[in-house]
């Protein structure tokens, strides 16, 4: 499948998604169970508007999600206690699995997901978004539930404010076009196909998320994109757009760690991928510069982006939900204990 | 006093507990409207996308009888087992906040804020919820229950969807009740005699000045606010002019062309506010010969005082149901939508259904833990009017 055609087959607007009766009831027809994950860290301002409005929506009028969770990395506030207010399932990412101990980062509480939440598809939704709607849920879902081949949906946000014909630019963030498609393009050409391959918004379906392993920190959305399109090719994914997402928006130095995370991922990648021969060993801290009293001084942020196992060859998890260990993990990539 | 019905207190009284049972049941579907609603800009005479959204909340509960009319309220008839009476229940959708607001609403546990959840978001998802709240309680009304979505209500819409409403249904309504968020205890069945407008005073550009001395838009304007404040207003009937926002100027520095007064005149007579316009228009008269401004005064809305007595059935049964929840009564004359329900001889009350804070600030905010009162409420007295609350004595 070219980029062409897998644009025109599997990039989807929300929109055509929007008769939740019909999906529920393919859904059920593939007996299919569908959890809902938001990771937090200090989100009490905007995780109960989103809580209220998926529980309302999606669980309550429209059994879509069957399991509403958030798992959280330890806030300071009331993000949990909001969260369990109206309705929602809440959890530690400290206390799931705690044999394989306690790391921070939001790909930690996306992976924890994947052992603590029964469904069979698990949809990733941020909680700092703003103007939150059904939309971002069940316009991920959609695909999953009417291509059995997507095994991956990503969303994206392509709603311009003011347009008025002819030809507009369309694309992701600063991070995506500076270094991401950039990278893509040279590495993974196929991959430039995934407008916003960034946005924190995914629907997975579970033998993908299993078998993936997951880094921590800035590269998870990355590393998914690369190991899954490794495994399955592009034919694997299709895209949403969700319209407008309104967000925080973070300054030049945030997203300098971002990018910082995210190329150590990618090169970590490259040895296995046989793109290239070993590569040295790459420094883990990010210099930044500030001024003071008219002179430069460094800043250094120490940014490791450790990554957990594919979820699969975890025991406890195979024992949980009565799986073996697929005979392509050898030895070399069995269970790491941490 | 000898009631022609059999109404019968006691029976509504009895199904309260199941009401707030229901409530607390549909507590999510109900804040999850006021969200989305919430976000919703929906400034007077833009209220299409509000409307819209209960539209499909009603079509979704499966009431296929749904309309929009020309004026753009949206409506729809939930039959009753008989159909002996209508009751009109009616929330306006418009609100304060101009569209360029950030309308963003923040829920926290115990409440909600962001610009007008409380007036009129939450009376607009209380009526969008209704159809789902009825189903869960054990209750077969006779009557004919029609849930509308006001639109033109505020400022310059001077009610004027609800009245096109009224005086065009084709349709008998026997009675109404106007939801409003705001406040939990608000009882109004009377009307205020009413002007509402605005002083719009505008000199030349800077360049032309010297002729006029050096008077600005502000300053011609605090003449007519200091010949306003001199306008004498008696005590019985009560009556105030309500001075509600001021527009003027860009600077420091930069003499005002223009300046914007609005205003509101609130009498329990009718004839207070009649008299208070023709002072106003002397006053606008006056003021613009001394200044050599332009100063035009603007009458775009009027209500006529009136309504039903403290003791007509409804008042009863209201405070019979507030009574019976807990519920402290506010009792106030209004200038809202209970006016037109009046014009047009409809017993009505309005309710409101939680505490606020901030009221009309882009941080209104409002307390979830009173709504499933404030709502048992409203439903307790629909029930009521279908038992019989109403029949006249």
């Amino acid at each position: 499948m070219n980029i062409n055609e897998w644009i025109a087959r599997n990039t989807h607007h929300h929109s055509e998604y929007w008769d939740l009766r019909k999906m529920i009831a393919a859904k059920q027809r593939q007996g299919l169970k569908i959890s809902l994950c938001i990771p937090t860290l200090n989100e009490e301002k905007t995780i109960g508007k989103e809580i209220v409005i998926f529980k309302s929506e999606l669980v309550d009028r429209y059994p879509l999600v069957d399991e509403l969770a958030v798992i959280d990395s330890g806030s300071q506030d009331a993000t949990l206690d909001v969260a369990a207010s109206f309705g929602a399932d809440t959890y530690l990412a400290s206390e799931i699995l705690p044999e394989a101990g306690e790391k921070r980062g939001k790909g930690e509480n996306l992976w924890k997901a994947i052992y603590q939440l029964n469904g069979d598809i698990i949809v990733y939704v941020d909680a700092d978004i703003k103007n939150i709607h059904p939309r971002f849920v069940y316009g991920l879902i959609g695909p999953l539930i009417y291509q059995p081949e997507v095994r991956y949906v990503k969303a994206f946000y392509d709603r311009p404010l003011a347009f008025s014909s002819g030809i507009r630019p369309s694309g992701g963030g600063r991070v995506t076009e500076i270094l991401i498609r950039p990278l893509f393009s040279l590495f993974f050409p196929e991959l430039t196909a995934l407008i916003q391959p960034l946005s924190g918004e995914y629907a997975v379906r579970r033998e993908v998320l299993e078998s993936i392993p997951f880094p921590i920190g800035y590269g998870v959305e990355t590393s998914h994109l690369i190991d899954v399109y490794q495994q399955w090719g592009l034919a694997a994914f299709a895209q949403t757009d969700l319209d407008q997402r309104v967000h925080r928006n973070q300054g030049a130095r945030s997203l300098g760690k971002m990018g910082f995370g995210i190329l150590q991922t990618f090169f970590k990648r490259l040895p296995h991928l046989g793109f290239t021969a070993a590569m040295p060993e790459m420094q883990t801290v990010l210099r930044q510069f500030q001024v003071s009293d008219n002179q430069y001084e460094q800043i250094l942020h120490d940014i490791v982006e450790d990554e957990r196992p594919p979820m699969i060859t975890l025991e406890q998890y195979r024992t949980k939900f009565g799986k073996s260990l697929p005979p392509e993990y050898n030895d070399a990539q069995t269970e790491k204990k941490s | 006093m000898n009631a022609k019905n059999n109404f019968n207190f006691d029976r509504v009284k009895a199904m309260l507990p199941e009401i707030q049972k229901a409530l607390e049941e549909s507590r999510e579907n109900l804040l999850a409207s006021l969200v989305i609603i919430s976000e919703i800009p929906a400034p007077t005479f833009q209220e299409a996308a509000r409307i819209q959204y209960l539209k499909d909340r009603f079509t979704e509960y499966g009431l296929t009888n749904y309309t929009c009319d020309e004026t753009g309220n949206g409506s729809v008839v939930i039959d009753g087992a008989t159909g002996e009476r209508n009751i009109l229940i009616l929330a306006h959708v418009d609100t304060v906040h101009k569209s360029s607001v950030d309308h963003t609403v923040t829920v926290l546990p115990d409440i909600v804020f962001g610009p007008g959840v409380g007036d009129n978001s939450l009376g607009v998802a209380m009526l969008a919820t209704l159809p789902l709240i009825l189903e869960k309680i054990n209750y077969q009304f006779h009557s004919n229950l029609i849930l509308m979505g006001a639109v033109r209500s505020l400022g310059r819409g001077n009610l004027e969807g609800q009245r096109f409403f009224l005086n065009n249904v084709n349709r008998k309504i026997d009675a109404g009740i106007c939801v409003e968020g705001l406040k939990l205890g608000r009882l109004s069945y009377k009307s205020l005699g009413m002007r509402r407008g605005q002083f719009n005073v505008t000199v030349p550009q800077e360049a032309a000045w010297h002729p006029f001395g050096t008077f600005g838009a502000v300053r011609v304007m605090n003449q007519v606010i200091n010949r306003l404040n001199q306008i004498p207003l008696p005590t019985d009937p009560r009556s105030t002019i309500i001075l509600g926002s001021i527009d003027g100027g860009e600077s420091y520095n930069t003499l005002a062309t223009k300046a914007t007064l609005r205003f509101e005149v609130r009498s329990e007579s009718d004839r207070v506010p009649e008299e208070v316009e023709k002072e106003l228009r002397l006053i606008a008269e006056e003021v613009a010969s001394e200044s050599g401004a332009e100063v035009k005064m603007d009458i775009f809305a009027q209500r006529l005082s009136g309504g039903i007595h403290f003791s007509h059935p409804l008042v009863h049964a209201t405070r019979s149901v507030m009574d019976a929840l807990d519920i402290e009564p506010i009792i106030r004359p209004s200038t809202s939508e209970i006016s037109e329900f009046i014009n047009h001889g409809i017993p009505a009350v309005t309710l409101g259904i939680t505490e606020c804070d901030n009221l009309g600030q882009p941080d209104e905010t409002i307390y979830i833990e009173p709504i499933i009162r404030g709502a048992a409420q409203i439903i307790g007295v629909l029930i009521a009017i279908d038992q019989g609350a109403i029949d006249e004595y």
